[in-house]
């Protein structure tokens, strides 16, 4: 198969960005697209250009390195995949495939295809966690309802790749806070510390400058992991029922 | 006699209380002495990061660093299948002897015993700790925790999470590590690249680190450094690690005088998706889970192999009496559910005599069809839903409706840094978790082992054992960067990265580590010679010389560049190749995932030779052009009645 | 803003029930609008309702500055969003929410200021039917309100369901019931409303 690939190229973080057009030839339609940029960045090293710059580590669909945006939808035209499960037999032959990377304020680039996702983290530490240092009760002293240890891992599925906020017009990340949240308020273990950790995550979301969820629903049509907005009606749930009891 | 440079601190007493009998005599530093005292942590996945938010909550000060842009990322989070844990919830007589003696079996005797029993003894205290931090468990309707069975072991004691037990270990670890974090306890350090240890008087006490977005080359000091890095299984180009993963870390140690152990126990994993073609950059693995209720097979009459290879017929056409179970037939009391290694090896045999299922004729089949019709569609799917879902995504086969191809391929690496009881390098201070240490597997690793050892390592061992080092290292002040010791390191690396871009040669970083990888498939892989070994040794050589006279890194040092961060870590991986050559060659028995041809039993299963090999080799470094050094730990086993494996009956 | 949005909803409903009114009959109609005319409660209401209104405009003001900033123009994606399963008008609520403001301007004129507002500055009211019965028999108008209603039902078919998942009354469940409610609820208004334009035009009530 051959390709016209239309790519995101920018330095680093505060040059011009631009997109390059390259050709790449002989790919067989069971390639990776990874692969197919692999394939990509040995040509242009090969003629002495600058390969071009993605993330990407496990290649399995579980790290939530790979964050790229091709041709109108983050990780590329197929459902419940990362960037790294996609395969060129997605594409016809001589297709014009558009890169580019995560588009948001509160991802910055990096460099080409390369975004800072420093701000899930920041998220994450506001209050994404249950507190319970040292020895702790036996693992089976607290049975959990088997519809609710489910529920809880529907949403701990998230591998924090950020297609959400690449896909939201409005760059939002109440998918991705939502899923930790209801992770956590699913189990009893979690309930505790429930009410602090909604108010302190979502806190923590507009100081960093993620948009206002408007319930297009785009979040969890892209989500590689399938992540349901039921979730985000549950993190809307814990919020007002934290700031009412306040 | 063990080498005397290798003090391995095994306590006194009976096995079964020599960790007992240690944590009550070992020193602890007070809280007010924690405070003062720095630890870095390289590296965070299971291991590091476990270890890191532990030592932050007892009070140490820690630094992490980690290659990605979130310690979240580290390739643990790709652990499908699950951990062990001799909980005995299923009453099926499981106890930590069992899971000890399992494990010390499964690597067909070559771990340290008390090592491997102590990690059986805190197994249970790693699941109390996951369910507290909120991992997601399976369960049973009745609330309490599910578990399933894994290779090598007639008991259920795997807890899970979905295929995605890693991750959810991993997202917890990460949570715990997140909360101290956010109380000023742990100073998080991403996408940074550690590329030397600094030692000052013989002791380890700081990195230098490579800032990848900058590239900037920056200094850390701490009283203590501890290795969590993973293992080196890229050395292989293929395999199942993430691209990202590499064993920079351990050869800096190496080369800073920490002995390397055992590099030749390399797991080749038996499920995982064949190769299919050359421009293929790693390969996936199916979860050994998929053995529970998968059927392994391949056609008994080479015509259907034929006709599989033509694609004139579908597997599931050829008839039950037409298919040969061959794990089944081999191993009647283990079947599907052998070790990994013997898995692998009786596929390359199968696929050797000419029963290779695809184009390549490197592939055998998983089949669902018998147990789809025994439990039903819907069961299969609950417990194997996305891992069939990924094998569709990756192969377009539907594995509901035809079998799965699997092929063995690299996947863990059993060998690492040496350390002692106390998980402490030869190097003072220095420390090496998980798969970076050698310690608990032997020759072969069970599944569901790594992500146990790794947290048993950071959450409960560690944490114990460092206080044995920096109990003595409370009048110690801050490390000065400044010192000596630190220019001198960083100097070294700038120096290798200036001769990096002044090669200028003319092939890539890739196709010089596709030409490592299959030096190191073909006579170090699943089976290998002292023939193959000694080419492989001096092929290994050629191609250090080539990559540094024709290597090609293209961009700038003082910039985000990919390229440069795989040059760095491919000049590395030819150190430990040469290593895991030498190790395979010095040892001329057969063990575990080590093959050596000429020490093989009439039916082609493995020979150990316990009179001349029971004994863990560690390799120190002697200088870039001279070969290295071995040494012998003995291996004493005073428990367990070494006994060779029998998967058979 | 969901909760804004509910009460408008609300009121939304009783409109159309009263405008139902006028295509039972004159002297029907009649009577209610005497009656809301002098009801004190309703009296009381109106203002609440322009307040409603303010506050929804307000918040929607907000949330779509804020998420210009999350989401810049010098950001947007070379290529459009080519997701499918987002439906239109939820991503394009402010431009609908200033569509339906903008005819609601024109409708207050029309009727609301000949009427109600008439009564409170001391004036005399005109007859509301007669108002209509003027008004509708313009085809350009019936135009006009038709697009108006148009926006209203795409307003309203992502906002119904929108606002009980804001406030978290909603869950994996209760997402397509709601969404599909929500449809109805929208049809049902825009018919309501399209059906007064419609009859009268057409001269099946004059």
């Amino acid at each position: 198969m051959k390709f016209t690939l239309k790519v995101w190229r920018q330095k680093n973080a505060k040059a011009k960005g631009r997109f390059e057009t390259y050709r790449v030839d002989g790919i067989s339609p069971d390639t990776s697209f990874l692969e197919m940029l692999d394939i990509l960045n040995n040509n242009l090293i090969e003629e002495g250009k600058e390969p071009v710059a993605f993330d990407h580590d496990c290649r399995e669909g579980i790290c939530g390195m790979c964050s790229l945006y091709i041709n109108g939808r983050p990780h590329g035209p197929d459902d419940l995949i990362t960037t790294c499960q996609l395969h060129c037999r997605k594409f016809n032959d001589g297709d014009t495939i558009t890169i580019e990377p995560w588009r948001s304020a509160a991802f910055p680039v990096v460099k080409d295809l390369v975004v800072n996702r420093n701000a899930f983290d920041q998220i994450l530490q506001a209050g994404g966690f249950i507190t319970c240092p040292g020895i702790v009760p036996d693992a089976n002293a607290l049975p959990i309802a088997k519809k609710d240890a489910d529920e809880s891992m529907d949403a701990a599925a998230c591998i924090g790749c950020g297609a959400c906020v690449a896909t939201c017009k409005n760059g939002s990340a109440m998918l991705f806070v939502a899923a930790r949240v209801s992770t956590l308020a699913k189990l009893p273990q979690g309930r505790v510390e429930a009410a602090k950790r909604a108010k302190a995550m979502v806190a923590k979301m507009d100081e960093l400058g993620f948009g206002s969820c408007t319930n297009t629903g785009a979040c969890e049509a892209e989500c590689p992991k399938g992540i349901s907005i039921s979730n985000i009606a549950r993190l809307n749930r814990e919020f007002l029922l934290a700031k009412i009891q306040d | 006699m063990s080498d005397p440079k290798l003090q391995s601190k095994i306590p006194a007493g009976p096995l079964s209380e020599k960790w007992t009998n240690f944590k009550a005599q070992v020193k602890v530093v007070s809280p007010a002495n924690k405070r003062k005292l720095d630890i870095i942590v390289v590296g965070t996945g299971l291991g590091g990061a476990s270890a890191a938010a532990t030592l932050a909550e007892l009070g140490y000060n820690v630094k992490i660093f980690c290659i990605s842009d979130s310690p979240r990322r580290a390739h643990s989070i790709a652990a499908q299948g699950g951990i062990n844990a001799a909980k005995n919830y299923q009453n099926d007589n499981d106890s930590v002897y069992r899971l000890f003696y399992d494990t010390i079996k499964g690597g067909d005797f070559r771990a340290r015993e008390a090592n491997v029993y102590r990690l059986a003894e805190v197994s249970s205290l790693i699941i109390d700790k996951c369910v507290a931090q909120g991992v997601p468990f399976a369960r049973d309707y009745g609330g309490l925790l599910a578990n399933r069975s894994f290779g090598g072991a007639q008991v259920s004691r795997t807890f899970y999470a979905r295929g995605q037990t890693g991750q959810q270990l991993l997202l917890g670890a990460y949570a715990s590590l997140n909360r101290m974090i956010k109380l000023g306890k742990v100073q998080s350090y991403n996408r940074r690249e550690v590329l030397d240890i600094v030692l000052i008087d013989g002791k380890a006490r700081g990195v230098i680190v490579r800032n990848l977005v900058t590239g900037e080359i920056e200094r850390y000091g701490a009283h203590a450094v501890v290795l969590a890095t993973g293992g080196y299984g890229n050395t292989y180009f293929l395999s199942t690690n993430a691209m990202n993963s590499n064993g920079s870390a351990l050869v800096q140690a190496y080369k800073k005088g920490a002995f390397f152990a055992n590099p030749c126990f390399v797991q080749i994993h038996p499920t995982c998706i064949p190769v299919h073609g050359e421009q293929q950059s790693k390969l996936t693995l199916m979860s050994e889970s998929l053995r529970n209720d998968g059927r392994i097979w391949v056609p008994k009459k080479k015509e259907d192999v034929e006709k599989l290879r033509k694609k004139q017929i579908k597997p599931s056409q050829i008839p039950e009496e037409d298919r040969d179970y061959y794990l089944e037939r081999r191993y009647p009391a283990f079947g599907n559910l052998v070790p990994r290694d013997v898995a692998s090896r009786a596929a390359k045999e199968r696929c050797d005599a000419g029963f290779g299922v695809n184009e390549t004729g490197l592939a055998v089949f998983l089949d669902f069809a018998e147990p789809i019709k025994r439990l039903g569609r819907k069961t299969i799917e609950e417990r194997y839903g996305n891992l069939f879902q990924m094998y569709e995504k990756i192969t377009d086969v539907n594995p509901y409706e035809e079998p799965m191809q699997i092929y063995p391929a690299i996947h863990y690496t059993m060998g690492g840094i040496w350390v002692d009881y106390n998980l402490m390098t030869t190097i003072p201070g220095l420390y090496a978790l998980g798969e970076a240490n050698f310690s608990d597997h032997g020759g072969n690793r069970l599944g569901a082992s790594a992500l146990m050892q790794g947290l048993a390592d950071g959450y409960y061992v560690l944490p114990y054992t460092i206080g044995d080092y920096l109990s003595h290292e409370i009048q110690t002040p801050k490390i000065d960067t400044k010192n000596k010791a630190f220019d001198e390191a960083e100097k070294a690396v700038v120096d290798k990265i200036n001769k990096i871009f002044s090669i200028k040669g003319k092939q890539t970083v890739d196709s010089l580590h596709k030409k490592l990888g299959h030096i190191m498939w073909e006579y170090c892989g699943m089976s290998r010679n002292e023939e193959g070994l000694k080419t492989a040794i001096k092929k290994i050589e050629e191609l250090r010389k080539e990559f540094w006279s024709d290597v090609k890194v293209p961009g700038d040092k003082a910039e985000f560049n990919q390229e440069l961060e795989k040059a760095v870590r491919l000049s590395d991986f030819l150190e430990i190749a040469k290593l895991i050559a030498f190790d395979a060659l010095n040892r001329k028995e057969s063990c575990g995932g080590h093959f050596r041809e000429e020490s093989q039993t009439e039916d082609g299963e493995t020979k150990r030779d316990d009179k001349n090999y029971m004994y863990v080799a560690a390799w120190e470094y002697k200088g870039e052009n001279q070969d290295p050094v071995l040494h012998k730990e003995d291996l004493n086993y005073e428990e367990v009645h070494v006994s060779t494996r029998n998967y058979k009956d | 803003m969901s909760l804004s949005g509910l009460f408008l909803l609300v009121f939304l409903a009783l409109h159309a029930g009263l405008n139902a009114c006028a295509l039972v009959s004159r002297d029907l109609y009649g009577t209610v609008c005497a009656f809301m005319d002098t009801n004190p409660l309703v009296q009381l209401m109106v203002p609440v309702l322009a307040g409603g209104f303010i506050v929804h405009i307000l918040f929607s003001l907000f949330v779509e500055f804020h998420n210009l900033t999350a989401r810049p123009r010098s950001m947007q994606y070379a290529v459009a969003n080519k997701s499918q399963a987002t439906s239109w008008a939820s991503k394009n609520m402010f431009v609908l929410g200033i569509i339906v403001l903008g005819f609601l301007a024109i409708h207050l004129v029309n009727f609301w200021s000949k009427m109600q507002l008439q009564h409170w500055i001391g004036g005399e009211g005109q007859n509301a039917y007669d108002l209509i019965v003027n008004l509708f028999s313009k085809w350009q108008f019936c135009v006009l309100y038709l697009v108006w209603f148009s926006a209203i039902y795409y307003h309203v078919s992502h906002g119904f369901w929108s606002a009980f998942q804001t406030i978290g009354l909603t869950n994996s469940l209760w997402i397509p019931r709601l969404q599909c409610l929500a449809k109805i609820y929208a049809e049902i208004v825009f018919l309501a409303y399209a059906a007064v334009p419609v009859c009268f035009l057409l001269g099946i009530r004059s």
